[in-house]
């Protein structure tokens, strides 16, 4: 289908499934029932779900197959989001161009990084595109605030020239749509006790993320592709098969810069701010974290692993000392009491700390992250009843 | 017959030791040409200075009239020269079939070819020849074994079905037999003998197995302490003085 | 450009420059004895810096009686706290060891940061000598996410200020001291003092790996592993041992940096990225590159920061130190005074 092996259409289509069903899928408890806060239905979560979802699996395409780690993603994340305000404030408040030149800007950005950094390799890569973001950063903060808006940020504002728009210099700032349809507009449907939100700018996310991912599908099983996990395997050797490997990294590097673009202008498609803090090295840390945790090299791995990371930080974080006696009340006091103390640095605000635990775990004894550790025991188990068959 | 590679006065020096001394080498186009000399002969880094891996300090070498000097190691491939490693290096996260298919693409498409959108399935024609090179050379029954779980003998086929699949011009073979069994051995001699008679691609082995030597090559240049002393048909070899003088006596 | 204004610019950063090559020491150190890139090195300098944090938390632990003859605002009997060491030691000697309690915390650091390097290098660094570099820095990185939420947990997410001893506060008049009028050229006590610490540690190092057997194995096993283990050395023990140090090192930064800069959670990261820039600009595995790289980007860095030099080159104060990698890395990858082919690739 689509080109696409049957296997791979399928996978997709599964993929495909999920995230449209994701508003029903993510609320699954009652409104009334003391667990709705932990639905993670609403679309501001699942919006990020998918944007950084993009963003890591761009990212998976230069570090899970070429094995260049980068510690400086999260700049193209950064210029995207830039480029795409920027869009929508000279341009129009429709998020088309916005989301084009975003994911352009960060390809352009990327490679002027990428063709430096890429001189080099190993520890010296990560190294040079840790100094090349922390450099955007820093500069973004002071002396680009014209272009940025230092540490404000950039947003859009009433009397921004928006030429393609009608002239609008009262009322609101406009909110950022696509041909008419506002991004935040939701149509809420209730059944019974539950409620499900289905938000228009989620769903732009999701046919956005669906292509994006479709495309590294096809990059995956390209004879590029193959290069660029050979380039991993043994690097030297390329060269003596006649194959030059810097343009393949670099094509990699840029492929993945656009990808981190695109989700910038995602973002500010959804909420028209951009800060520079999303340049950052801890911002280009947390994309390393969510490809490594979900499966690096695997395909769906870096959704899985963003996917997991955005509902830690937003959803298990709001477990409390309170909730969490509660739900151990059944205990008798004493152990109940000793069962919170041990529990509660781990979750709650002490998020962190779990995320840092299992991430460990994950590079100590997955390499294929959870994805791929789950693909291995179900292989295992298959083989096994094959074989006893 | 017309000569392929023609090396002329090539010398090297590392430090105090003269690697390469004044080296001079004709082989002829569709021959296999043996080098043989005992250890530290300067074998390795006559073979290095072929491929873009070491640069000589003087001397030429041209291949088919361009010389193969100051270019990198994908364009000294390019101007058809495979190389094939002593020590396998394969990829070995990959299958034995993509190891195979890396290099027959190389061939086709050259140094890079922007080709993510294509899929790897439909490139039938690489995948057929890939497939012929190893059925050849005995590997047909492990296409989608992951290379590095596999025996070193089978790795070291691999290694000589990559360079074949290019149909180089010039095929150059790094102690293709070093460590392997008799059976082996014998194996691959047949294997090589089979390709260049029915491929007609020149070769030059480096070899320390003079079964190997004497059953395989058409001509014999045996190098000595960086230095080519003879130069000869393999009968002629078998007798040479200066030869024996060199294995027996030149550990001085 | 007054001859004061440029000696002041050395001067500020020396005391940076100092943190920079203490960190960078133990991060080159490591590097070069086990070939270990360890993104967990800057949360080992926090931890050291939490170290005085609770070493003086530990010391101001008091006893309340409540004194009837005074009141406080709202009427009710004034609480007065007596620290137990001041009941012990008498409120003189008492006070005294409250008000030296980030110098007393180098006692206190000192065993605590040996166990934390000898746990981790045995427990996980040494699981990972065989991987790929990629993998050393995921596990470490992940180590020091761990080791800093820890610090988080205990001590909550703010800056906690742990004051130098009163005799150091205030500033040195050097502008007196070499005859340019006074007051030109202030220079606050700690900071000389954390200079000199600096340079002690440095030179403790230097002599360690220089005069003792032990060093000399080290540096041995720095050239060449595989032989020194053939020689029939333990040198894994050797390369714990090693590892403890630097983490020691590291700390001791870490103790006495506190009074320059309150340390909070985040303190370790901070550091960590501009001492990997300090290490690559010196040359992996360089030990004299480390210290002489973390001393010049931090002069660099302070000199960057001058009016006349922002105004020339705006926003130079905040890429400086990068911009330096970037060239190193470059037109010289083997930094100032590394050795030629080492993680060249």
């Amino acid at each position: 289908m689509f080109g696409l092996s049957r296997g791979d259409a399928v996978l997709w289509l599964f993929v495909l499934l999920l995230v449209l069903a994701a508003p029903i899928l993510l609320n699954p408890f009652p409104e009334s029932s003391a667990l709705a806060q932990f639905n993670a239905g609403y679309p501001d979560l699942m919006q990020r779900f998918l944007i950084f979802g993009i963003f890591a699996v761009g990212f998976n395409i230069l570090f899970g197959l070429t094995g260049y780690l980068s510690f400086g993603h999260a700049a193209f994340l950064g210029a995207g989001s830039y480029a795409g305000v920027w869009m929508l404030k000279l341009l129009t408040i429709n998020v088309l161009p916005a989301i084009i030149i975003s994911t352009l800007v960060a390809g352009l950005f990327s490679l002027l990084i990428g063709y430096i950094s890429l001189r080099r390799s190993g520890i010296y890569f990560s190294i040079l595109t840790l100094a090349f973001a922390q450099m955007s950063f820093a500069l973004a903060a002071s002396v680009l605030t014209p272009i940025t808006g230092g540490e404000t940020g950039l947003q859009t504002a009433l009397n921004d020239p928006r030429i393609f728009d009608a002239a609008n210099t009262t009322g609101n700032i406009p909110a950022p749509s696509l041909f008419g349809m506002t991004m935040g507009d939701s149509h809420q449907v209730a059944v019974g006790d539950w409620l499900w939100t289905f938000n228009v700018g989620y769903y732009l996310c999701a046919f956005v993320m669906m292509i994006a991912f479709y495309i590294a599908i096809r990059i995956f099983r390209s004879p590029f592709g193959m290069m660029l996990k050979a380039i991993k395997s043994n690097n030297e050797r390329l060269s003596y098969t006649g194959i030059n490997p810097r343009p393949y990294t670099l094509a990699a590097f840029v492929i993945s810069g656009m990808y981190a673009g695109l989700a910038g202008g995602l973002m500010v498609a959804m909420d028209p701010l951009a800060g520079a803090e999303r340049m950052q090295w801890t911002a280009s840390g947390e994309v390393v974290l969510m490809t490594i945790l979900g499966g690096v090299g695997t395909l769906i791995g870096p959704v899985f692993g963003a996917g997991l990371i955005k509902y830690f930080e937003n959803i298990f974080s709001k477990i409390n000392e309170s909730l969490l006696q509660t739900w151990f009340s059944f205990l008798p006091d004493g152990v109940s009491d000793f069962v919170v103390t041990v529990i509660y640095p781990f979750v709650g605000k002490g998020w962190h700390l779990t995320l840092g635990l299992v991430f460990m775990l994950v590079v100590i004894f997955l390499p294929g992250g959870l994805v791929g550790g789950i693909n291995g025991l179900y292989k295992r188990i298959f083989n096994k009843s094959n074989q006893a068959n | 017959m017309a000569a392929a590679l023609e090396v002329r006065g090539v010398n090297k020096r590392f430090g105090g030791l003269q690697a390469l001394d004044d080296v001079n080498l004709t082989v002829e186009e569709g021959r296999i040409h043996a080098i043989i000399g005992p250890n530290g002969a300067g074998k390795s880094t006559l073979l290095n200075c072929f491929v873009g891996r070491l640069k000589p300090d003087s001397g030429t070498v041209m291949f088919h009239g361009q010389s193969l000097l100051g270019i990198l190691p994908y364009q000294v491939n390019q101007a058809g020269v495979s190389r094939v490693f002593q020590t396998p290096e394969i990829f070995g996260d990959l299958t034995v079939l993509e190891n195979v298919m890396i290099p027959a693409l190389a061939h086709r498409d050259g140094i890079f070819e922007m080709n993510a959108m294509k899929p790897l399935r439909r490139e039938t024609d690489i995948r057929k020849e890939a497939v012929d090179v190893l059925e050849d050379i005995g590997l047909q029954d492990k296409l989608d074994m992951t290379a590095s779980s596999m025996s070193r003998g089978d790795k070291r086929r691999l290694e000589m079905a990559m360079g074949l699949v290019q149909k180089p011009k010039l095929l150059l073979l790094d102690e293709p037999t070093a460590g392997m069994s008799r059976a082996d051995t014998n194996n691959t001699i047949e294997v090589l003998k089979h390709i260049s008679d029915t491929r007609s691609i020149t070769m030059i082995i480096i070899e320390h197995d003079m079964h190997v030597v004497f059953t395989l090559a058409d001509r014999i240049s045996v190098l000595a302490q960086g230095h080519v002393i003879v130069e000869d048909e393999p009968e002629n070899i078998k007798g040479n003085i200066k030869v024996q003088e060199a294995y027996l006596g030149g550990a001085h | 450009m007054e001859l004061s204004a440029i000696l002041l610019q050395v001067l500020n950063g020396l005391d940076k420059g100092s943190a920079y090559a203490l960190i960078a020491l133990g991060l080159t150190l490591i590097f070069g004895t086990l070939g270990v890139v360890n993104f967990a090195h800057g949360a080992l300098f926090m931890i050291g810096a939490f170290c005085s944090v609770t070493l003086q938390r530990l010391l101001s632990i008091s006893t309340v009686t409540l004194d009837e003859t005074k009141t406080d605002f709202l009427g009710n009997p004034a609480k007065i706290t007596t620290p137990y060491v001041e009941t012990w030691f008498g409120p003189e000697v008492g006070s005294a060891i409250i008000d030296w309690s980030v110098p007393l915390a180098i006692l206190f650091a000192i065993p605590i940061m040996l166990f934390i390097g000898f746990a981790m290098e045995r427990g996980l660094i040494k699981h990972f000598y065989k991987r790929p570099h990629a993998d050393q820095i995921l596990v470490t990185f992940g180590l020091a996410i761990v080791l800093q939420e820890v610090i988080k947990y205990f001590f909550g997410a703010n800056q906690i200020p742990a004051p130098a001893p009163d005799a150091f506060i205030g500033s040195f008049d050097f502008g007196e001291l070499i005859g340019m009028g006074a007051g030109t050229l202030m220079y606050p006590y700690w900071r000389i003092v954390y200079f000199l610490f600096a340079l002690i540690i440095i030179a403790a190092v230097f002599c360690f790996l220089q005069f003792t057997t032990f060093g000399m194995v080290v540096r041995a096993g720095m050239a060449d592993r595989e032989t020194v283990g053939l020689l029939g050395i333990n040198i894994d023990k050797r390369f714990t041992i090693m590892f403890g140090i630097a983490a020691a090192v590291a700390g001791l930064a870490g103790v006495m940096y506190t009074p320059i800069n309150p340390p909070n959670y985040t303190i370790g990261m901070d550091f960590l990225v501009i001492s990997f820039v300090v290490v690559v600009v010196g040359g992996m595995g360089s030990l004299g590159g480390a210290v002489l790289a973390g001393f010049i980007l931090g002069i660099l860095e302070s000199f960057a920061s001058m009016r006349q030099v922002i105004e020339l080159i705006p926003g130079i104060n905040q890429v400086v130190i990068y911009l330096a990698a970037i060239v190193i890395l470059l037109a010289r990858p083997r930094g100032l005074l590394g050795r030629k082919g080492v993680m060249e690739s």
